[in-house]
């Protein structure tokens, strides 16, 4: 499932079934959850700290765009849409379809050696400065090594982990303090949070560093070749580097 | 070739109908066990069910956060309130003396009880928070009677599943579970801060659901039915807040 197996000799094997399929039904969740939380925030669009806010308190910061609901005072002189009951449901159900595929991931991924091969930094690399290194080959648009051809540099690695194993785990988390009843069975985590106002804004900033991620990685892929990296991530197959036997 | 397409077959079918079968008793379990919100049919029925089961494995009995009196807040929010009907008006002319809540359906003896006679049972006050799903909250002390005293002593039939409740705006109802309806925190509010629960935050009379989201709290409430379905009420949906596209369960 992990080894690099030649299709036939023009082509190698990038990705696992289990990481292609896995990815596409993140990537939809992704664009459900990011619609349906920025409908969510339109409805309030005011951010607190601590454990209570509303409009008769002071907000940490607001977005300056017009609100759903006539209670927020926003300067606009109209209201939008209210869109949150569908966008709510949606939230919901997409983020349980995301926490599924995750946890088919981390374990099909453990059991694999997925994890520990392909993204876990090797040993080599675990250095400030080969991260250094790769950074400035960036900066310099140098071409990438012929190995990445068929596997991942460091920085890739440290970002896909940084994501799976912190910003993944860290808006679950913020967004199941927003959940009065879970809340009642785990008091901690709120409390550890600061309270509800500060899960609330806490889910909301690391779902800016994850759509950040999401940018970052579309136009790295734009930047290397759109085609066939989106062969790669539906097909599995790449073009093997013209290259030595 | 044949022989591989063959036994993939075979083994897929097989895989199947594992699955249907894994599903039909899981559905079968769920249903015994209370584990299927009312607003379990549509496209957002799955996430909604797992929601509402997940919920209901782990917070069956566990209480909401209170907090300390000083983390009151000192202006809390009111929300817009719907324009007050001429029933309501009535009753607010009278200064709620009339107020009435009646609770009938599946009871031994159904009760029509006055603010007075609430106030006669058991009290609790507490101090909980207020979460709006649009994302706002406060805090305030809630004092009232345990909707679980006033279930006692109407006599709830054993087959009873939920406790509908009715506001004086026949647009506006809710219903909760057994879970919630016996829980400690569910209060009758009559009371706020101290004082008199203002009208402004439901007063004479709002049932307070601190496991739940605001729209839970419904503001104004008349009448109690207990049922061991929401079928026959408006759309089957299990109260109003579905109707116009909103989950009916809002532990989230």
């Amino acid at each position: 499932m992990s080894a690099a197996v030649p299709h036939d000799k023009t082509e190698i094997y990038r990705h696992a079934a289990l990481v292609r399929v896995t990815h596409w039904i993140t990537v939809f969740c992704f664009f459900a959850l990011l619609i349906s939380g920025a409908e969510i925030v339109i409805s309030h669009p005011r951010f607190y700290w601590g454990e209570i806010g509303n409009v008769n308190t002071r907000p940490l910061f607001t977005i300056p765009i017009p609100a759903s609901r006539g209670t927020v005072p926003t300067g606009y002189g109209f209201v939008m849409p209210d869109q949150n009951g569908w966008s709510r449901y949606l939230h919901f159900q997409t983020a349980w379809a995301l926490v599924l595929t995750g946890l088919i991931y981390l374990v099909a991924g453990m059991w694999t050696g997925h994890i520990r091969k392909n993204l876990v930094p090797e040993p080599g690399d675990r250095m400030w400065r080969v991260y250094w290194g790769r950074i400035a080959q960036y900066l310099r648009r140098a071409p990438p090594d012929a190995a990445e051809a068929h596997s991942y540099n460091v920085l890739q690695r440290t970002a896909y982990l940084m994501v799976i194993f912190v910003l993944f785990p860290l808006v679950i988390w913020t967004g199941l303090a927003l959940s009065p009843a879970f809340d009642s069975a785990v008091p901690a985590a709120v409390n550890l949070l600061g309270g509800r106002q500060s899960a609330r804004t806490l889910h909301f900033f690391v779902s800016g560093v994850l759509l950040l991620f999401l940018l970052v990685h579309i136009t790295m892929v734009a930047l290397s070749g759109f085609r066939s990296r989106m062969r790669a991530m539906i097909s599995g197959r790449v073009p093997a580097p013209e290259e030595h036997p | 070739m044949k022989s591989i397409s063959r036994r993939k077959l075979i083994t897929a079918g097989i895989a199947a109908a594992a699955g249907a079968s894994g599903l039909a008793v899981a559905d079968r379990l769920a249903r015994r066990y209370g584990l299927i919100p009312p607003d379990c049919g549509g496209i957002y029925g799955p996430g909604e069910t797992l929601t509402y089961a997940a919920q209901r494995l782990i917070t069956t009995r566990s209480l909401a956060r209170e907090f300390p009196r000083s983390m009151i807040s000192k202006v809390p929010f009111a929300n817009a309130t719907p324009p007050p009907t001429d029933a309501f008006k009535r009753f607010q002319a009278g200064g709620f003396s009339d107020w009435r809540l009646a609770i009938d359906g599946m009871v031994a003896r159904p009760l029509s009880l006055s603010l007075a006679d609430l106030r006669n049972l058991p009290v609790r006050n507490q101090i909980t928070e207020v979460a709006c799903e649009e994302g706002w909250s406060y805090v305030a002390e809630w004092i009232g009677t345990p909707l679980v005293e006033v279930l006692n002593a109407v006599g709830l039939l054993p087959q009873v599943r939920y406790i509908a409740y009715f506001s004086t705006d026949p647009d506006w109802w809710e219903s909760i579970d057994m879970a919630d309806a016996l829980h400690p925190q569910t209060l009758l509010t009559w009371g706020m801060n101290d004082g008199d629960l203002p009208v402004s935050f439901g007063g004479p009379l709002r049932m307070r659901v601190p496991r739940q989201l605001g729209y839970k709290s419904l503001k104004y409430v008349v009448r109690l039915t207990a049922t061991d379905s929401m079928k026959g009420f408006g759309k089957g949906l299990g109260s109003a807040e579905p109707e116009s596209g909103y989950a009916w369960y809002a532990g989230i």
